[in-house]
């Protein structure tokens, strides 16, 4: 890449002995314990966001298991209850035939939260350890679980919609499932555990790794 | 742009530390139209933009007229065994008001309603004084950093790619019909979006800062 030969040259406010502004840019004399500029609490690394990062992660872990095993939709045709799951919800939509849908459906909640999870998990041990991946790419791969997450809400929104508009009594209704809400929390959980990861942390371990070598 | 030599006077005031990777750099004004990018990790420093902060209020004015009328007209109607069912963004938003999921109405609530009008209000709120020459109004930090920070959250455009997935469930089941509502709101996620395009948060938080001496 054209920057790799300028990348060490760029020297950061913590090896400078200052402290930079997360939200805002600003630098400040260590020791300032909020920005002037903005307000937001300072610190040259946030230490303790590893430990949240993992704490977030694990919560969101925890409840993305009931969001699979328990029903997400109760459909009601003719007096005929259906329960489905998040995958059965992906398999009645390829039976549909409605493969398109049925893609985002499946991407959106299976593919994008469990590989959230392996990214996650990844980019916070690669702080504490060596890896081979490029800090470049980990910082690209840490953007892209930032933008993506918020993806995967939608099939609890399907489930809201769908509940709120096929509501014909006998003929045809359909109820969310307890598995919507650990689903919406599993998403919340991972999107906190994704903002509370200090980003910088990233580039003080691949600092760390070139001087080791 | 970056700072070549530690020897450099470091004095604080005239550096910027890149947010994302903490890349140190002096601080220099960009010029209108530019966009300033960290060497190292990419992300936008600074996109100062003509009469940014007008647009930014304008669109954020309209989204809000726009939430309006999603909430209050027809979302979609749904037409099965000649019945009619009508659901608003309301009816949508209470769907899971009985039994265990009641929690997740409030979540609804935040993430598709309430949590976009505080991020438009508050942008207003801050903006509003400064582009009309005031200096900035009380609290502007406060209500500029809560924008900021509730962004990832307020979300409206996943809201409707939902709506577009519900559709094709649906569609074998009854007839469906588009209400005005759903174009509102089609039309506030754009706007929205626009909106995002224009801010550039260490721009705004130099004028903001500017202003306030002054």
């Amino acid at each position: 890449m054209e920057d790799a030969g300028t990348a060490p040259r760029i020297l950061t406010a913590k090896e400078a002995g200052l402290v930079g502004c997360t939200e805002c840019g600003r630098v400040h004399a260590p020791g300032v314990a909020r920005c002037t500029r903005c307000g937001t609490r300072l610190s040259s690394r946030d230490t303790a966001s590893l430990q949240r990062v993992w704490a977030w992660l694990f919560a969101g872990l925890v409840v993305y298991v009931p969001a699979n095993l328990y029903p997400m939709l109760r459909t009601t045709l003719l007096g005929k209850t259906t329960d489905s799951t998040i995958f059965g919800g992906v398999v009645d939509l390829v039976h549909h035939g409605s493969y398109g849908v049925a893609a985002i459906v499946f991407v959106a909640s299976i593919v994008i939260p469990v590989s959230k999870f392996i990214a996650i998990g990844y980019l916070a041990l690669s702080v504490q350890r060596r890896v081979q991946m490029s800090a470049h790419k980990r910082h690209l791969l840490f953007e892209v679980v930032e933008f993506i997450g918020r993806w995967s809400m939608i099939d609890v929104f399907v489930v809201a919609i769908l509940s709120s508009l096929v509501q014909l009594d006998f003929a045809a209704s359909i109820n969310p499932g307890i598995a919507a809400v650990s689903f919406a929390l599993s998403v919340a959980f991972t999107m906190i555990s994704a903002l509370s990861f200090d980003s910088r942390l990233i580039w003080d371990a691949d600092v760390g790794v070139n001087e080791n070598e | 742009m970056s700072v070549e030599s530690p020897a450099d006077a470091l004095d604080p005031s005239k550096l910027i530390a890149c947010p994302a990777c903490d890349a140190l750099y002096t601080d220099r004004d960009v010029a209108t139209g530019e966009t300033a990018r960290c060497a190292r990790c990419h992300a936008v420093l600074e996109a100062p933009r003509r009469t940014a902060m007008t647009r930014i209020i304008m669109l954020a004015l309209s989204a809000l007229i726009l939430m309006v009328a999603a909430i209050f007209f027809p979302f979609l109607e749904l037409e099965a065994a000649g019945r009619i069912h009508r659901a608003s963004l309301l009816d949508t938003v209470q769907a899971f008001s009985s039994g265990l999921t009641a929690p997740l109405t409030f979540a609804m609530a935040g993430l598709i309603v309430i949590l976009p009008v505080i991020r438009f209000c508050a942008l207003i709120y801050v903006l509003g004084p400064m582009a009309f020459g005031h200096a900035p109004a009380r609290h502007a930090e406060f209500f500029f950093r809560l924008a900021d920070h509730l962004r990832p959250w307020a979300m409206a455009e996943v809201f409707i790619v939902g709506v577009a997935v519900a559709l094709v469930k649906v569609a074998g089941l009854a007839h469906i019909f588009i209400g005005p509502a759903f174009w509102a709101f089609v039309a506030l996620v754009i706007v929205t979006v626009l909106k995002d395009n224009f801010m550039s948060r260490l721009t705004l938080w130099k004028t903001l800062e500017r202003r306030r001496a002054s």
